[in-house]
């Protein structure tokens, strides 16, 4: 059987690659603490030796439309595009190409059908900046197949927060029961309190720094009872009006199990939001 | 009220870079010609399988047709689309990094929670 090789949940900054790669006066104050945090980030992944990335983002009304919506969608192609263009004019992300793995896409399909969650599937899936900052930070080359799984955490009605935890489960439960020897490596992106087209956006820290707080506390010590007591669809307007994506932190904390505490937290109180960085090593094979 | 057909404006500009140009700089000639010739088409069917219902309330043609991100907002348009296009548009009016985002900002702080309802 397949071998969880690492569990990863971070918040996906569409500022990081212009910030890490400028330089001179172009070079914002923050960027070098950034990119130290950021490395020694990337280097909990590198240890765990993955061969595959099960990628979990959200689209941001890039290809997913109000037409035809789905709560949580797998890609299986062989191939993935990434970035959009408007991804290119607002943050500057470089256009990239990334391999797929059909055959992983194929058997959470299956089995995740099987398994209670009636999961859309994309055959041809041009992914954004919630798996491409991911990339880009955690594994720049690009050079490992991915499993695209996109969540709704933008367009209401999405699903509650404990369908999210429970998708969670489900996917690290199917990735220890695929028939194969690959190692894999599941990683997830979301926010913190985020406000976006709001009147608390852009301030000098995230919008709600207690719930922030208590966020990252809930994920390092893998307090899924009381993210779930305090969290719901209606309570994460309060701290900012993108904080739904807070969800895809939950999902991961299914993945990561109920009280295993992360092997690697790290935080960075940037303007404007929260950055935050958690490895489990579920299997110990690369811990530290 | 069609916050679908608000979103869908919003969408539909902010993905194509000469309809971007094109509404900065002529938001009313863009939102009469979109709403007469884009507005009813779906966007994975061909254009003979176009619908035939949408059109925007007066409220909403104004805000879009005066750049109103702040009518915008309390119509429930959705924050993240409205805030992409209109970066796109009037960052670049602005010296200073981000001072159009914390403009926009200072625009919307009569808003407390609960803000406008953005579900369609």
């Amino acid at each position: 059987m397949a071998t969880v090789a690492a569990v990863i949940a971070s918040t996906h900054h569409p500022f990081y690659y212009r910030a890490s790669t400028s330089a001179g006066a172009d070079r914002p104050p923050f960027a070098d603490e950034w990119v130290a945090k950021i490395e020694a980030f990337r280097e909990t992944l590198t240890r765990a030796r993955p061969d595959v990335l099960v990628m979990v983002g959200s689209d941001h009304f890039h290809q997913l439309w109000l037409d035809n919506m789905p709560q949580f969608l797998v890609g299986k192609a062989p191939c993935y595009d990434g970035n959009f263009y408007n991804e290119e004019r607002e943050f500057g992300l470089p256009r990239m190409f990334l391999p797929g793995h059909e055959e992983l896409s194929g058997y959470l399909l299956r089995e995740g059908i099987d398994a209670g969650f009636d999961l859309a599937f994309s055959n041809e899936l041009r992914i954004d900046h919630s798996i491409t900052c991911p990339l880009i930070t955690l594994r720049p080359e690009a050079d490992l197949p991915i499993v695209p799984i996109y969540t709704n955490i933008f367009a209401p009605p999405m699903p509650q927060p404990r369908r999210f935890v429970q998708l969670g489960q489900v996917i690290r439960q199917l990735v220890e029961s695929w028939p194969s020897d690959q190692r894999v490596a599941i990683i997830g992106t979301g926010h913190l309190s985020l406000e976006l087209g709001g009147p608390r956006q852009f301030g000098p820290h995230g919008p709600d720094p207690e719930f922030d707080r208590k966020a990252v506390s809930w994920i390092a010590s893998g307090d899924l009872d009381s993210a779930l007591a305090e969290v719901s669809l209606d309570s994460l307007w309060a701290p900012g009006n993108a904080t739904h994506g807070f969800m895809d932190f939950m999902l991961m904390m299914g993945a990561a199990g109920a009280n295993v505490k992360a092997d690697y937290t790290d935080s960075l109180d940037l303007f404007h939001t929260m950055e935050a960085y958690f490895t489990w090593y579920p299997n110990g094979a690369g811990a530290p | 009220m069609s916050k679908y057909l608000l979103n869908k404006f919003l969408y539909t500009i902010d993905r194509d870079p000469d309809l971007v140009e094109r509404y900065r700089a002529d938001p009313a000639g863009t939102v009469a010609w979109w709403e007469t010739e884009q507005a009813n088409l779906i966007l994975n069917c061909p254009g003979g399988e176009r619908s035939t219902w949408l059109k925007f309330t007066d409220d909403e043609r104004a805000a879009l047709a005066s750049h109103d991100y702040v009518k915008l907002f309390e119509l429930g348009a959705h924050n993240f689309l409205t805030l992409t296009l209109f970066i796109a548009l009037f960052e670049r009016d602005y010296p200073e990094p981000l001072g159009f985002q914390r403009e926009y900002a200072q625009q919307l702080s009569h808003w407390t929670v609960p803000y406008p309802d953005i579900s369609t």
